[in-house]
């Protein structure tokens, strides 16, 4: 038995959620293998080899896997795959374009976002934006799996000694091409490795006012989110909204400002250890989940804990 | 172009659902059903593509029980112009949905085939995918914009960081996000020419798969509750509990 981890990269450098990963692969078997595809990857491959508990690193490096279109991916890592008994991934964008490509090329059903691992073949995950967990069993001959990386403490990016070996690739089928991509500019922390989060709703009432949580933000080191209903009014750009279609997180401290707390965004944050909810509304959903809630105008509210900080 | 367009019957998005008490699965008799959300999203842009004169027709097509019939004439209402059921009472994997809907597409041979980014019950987001593989057609998901340009698509898509732009040679599959477009409401007059509108049945025998699947459920929990919290009166007495008592800042 033995598993292969899709490393997540990104102009040169290993993505956190791929430790997250390999830690899932590590609670299935001792025998796990990270595939590095992309252009030019000889420095995220180099950092793959140093992480713990893996014993191999393949590298693919071919322009067609620059921007990991899923086409050319899933070709490469279906035909990887059938020498292994588990394939994992994170449930990044990147994992959840790719992973399900595979699977079907595999002719195997996938188990999309696992947060346990209970056997080699047996795993939870969530369902219903979270109102369940399902335990599910697969006979699959390779399982083809994708990892919350919240379901998973990270393993440590240094003290591995794995080997590193060059495969070949079969290039470009020819389906897809990659344009460009913009991406959103932030010095602050990754919101789905941040240990604190601090997130806007629709109570923000404009995009100017979700500075007021910035500032917050820089005096915690905190990452930055936004509910639906901010994401949708132009408050905040999509990639930080947080819920059960956006990102999910887990951090340390989770602080709701002027969030409703739908079953939808509670799916992105419940199981942050401690959850702060600041409302007018005291009646509010969120505060059915808030380990410490504070009634008020967050006009008010806000600039008083960033002083009090 | 012909347009194919997967609808899914699912619990209404505002049921807070619940666990059965033998575990088997969540509460779903005399629960509220309805459209997936995001496959009200790929009905709409079908609709805006045909309404644009890109599209000639819009077929949605469904897997599942006889009931998803209701559905597939919401999306009729909605301004597609006929509805095949693939009917199986068996409960059916993603794997097994994109094999049905491989076998639709060789029938209908469309050029786009839409789908949601995922359905809100299962939330495995994986049907698309598996049909652009199965399909050996080119994939643009979580798509925020599509532009049809001659032989080529034009997506942008919803990642991690921002946006990427791909451009796909068709027939390809769309998966739709959230910000793709606004869905309309069907009108009286629409769901009333909907009835008329033409619904095929068919069967996984007469399209030639297998339901079959590698993964079943042993059980379904609720998951932990969090413990009720307090309420505090000052800033003052927030971050002294933050500091103090949960010690995490």
């Amino acid at each position: 038995m033995a598993a292969l981890v899709i490393a997540e990269h990104n102009n040169g450098a290993l993505g956190a959620a791929t430790l997250n990963t390999v830690a899932a692969a590590l609670q299935i078997t001792d025998q796990v293998a990270v595939l590095v595809a992309g252009r030019n990857v000889g420095a995220v491959a180099e950092s793959a080899t140093r992480i713990a508990g893996v014993s191999k690193v393949l590298v693919a490096d071919d322009a067609a896997y620059a921007h990991l279109l899923a086409e050319n991916l899933a070709a490469l890592v279906a035909a990887l795959g059938r020498d292994f008994s588990h394939v994992l991934a994170p449930a990044t964008s990147h994992g959840k374009n790719y992973l399900p490509r595979v699977a079907a090329l595999l002719d195997v059903d996938q188990i999309s976002e696992i947060i346990e691992v209970i056997d080699t073949d047996t795993f939870k995950r969530p369902i219903y934006a979270g109102n369940a967990i399902a335990t599910v069993q697969s006979s699959a001959a390779v399982k083809v799996i994708s990892v919350r990386a919240t379901g998973f403490d990270p393993v440590a990016a240094d003290g591995g000694t794995a080997t590193l070996e060059v495969i070949s690739t079969a290039g470009d089928v020819g389906l897809s091409v990659f344009v460009d991509e913009q991406l959103s500019k932030s010095d602050r922390p990754e919101l789905t490795a941040a240990k604190i989060v601090v997130s806007g709703g629709r109570g923000m009432q404009s995009s100017d006012n979700f500075g007021l949580l910035y500032e917050l933000g820089d005096k915690l080191g905190a990452a930055v989110g936004a509910s639906r209903a901010a994401v949708d009014a132009g408050y905040a750009p999509n990639d930080m909204q947080v819920g059960q279609t956006g990102k999910i997180v887990a951090p340390q401290l989770y602080i709701a400002v002027g969030i409703s707390g739908a079953i939808q965004h509670l799916a992105g944050m419940k199981d942050s250890k401690v959850i702060v909810a600041i409302n007018k509304d005291e009646e509010a959903p969120i505060f059915q989940v808030a380990d410490y809630g504070l009634v008020g105008d967050l006009f008010d509210l806000v600039p008083q804990l960033q002083a009090a900080l | 172009m012909k347009i194919l367009v997967a609808v899914k019957r699912v619990v209404d998005f505002n049921v807070k659902v619940r666990v059965k008490a033998d575990h088997s699965g969540v509460e779903l008799a005399s629960v509220k059903m309805a459209l997936n959300p995001f496959c009200e999203i790929a009905v709409e842009e079908a609709v805006r593509l045909k309404e644009q004169g890109i599209a000639t027709e819009v077929v949605v097509v469904s897997v599942g029980s006889n009931a998803a019939q209701e559905q597939l004439r919401t999306a009729l209402a909605l301004g597609a112009d006929r509805a095949i059921l693939v009917e199986t009472a068996d409960e059916v994997s993603s794997l097994v949905v994109a094999k049905a809907l491989k076998a639709v597409a060789d029938k209908e041979q469309p050029q786009l085939v839409i789908l949601g980014k995922q359905a809100i019950d299962s939330d495995n987001n994986q049907t698309g995918q598996m049909l652009a593989a199965l399909a050996g057609y080119a994939q643009g998901t979580f798509a925020s914009k599509v532009e049809v340009a001659g032989d080529r698509l034009k997506v942008t898509r919803e990642i991690d960081g921002g946006l990427q732009r791909i451009e796909l040679s068709l027939p390809a599959v769309v998966t739709t996000d959230l910000r793709l477009n606004e869905p309309r409401y069907a009108s009286l007059p629409n769901i009333m020419k909907a009835k008329k509108k033409p619904l095929e049945v068919l069967t996984p025998q007469a399209l030639g798969f297998s339901t079959q699947s590698t993964v079943k459920t042993l059980k379904v929990e609720a998951p932990a509750t969090r413990s009720a919290g307090i309420k505090v009166k000052t800033v003052a007495e927030l971050v002294e509990k933050l500091k103090n008592e949960a010690k995490v800042i």
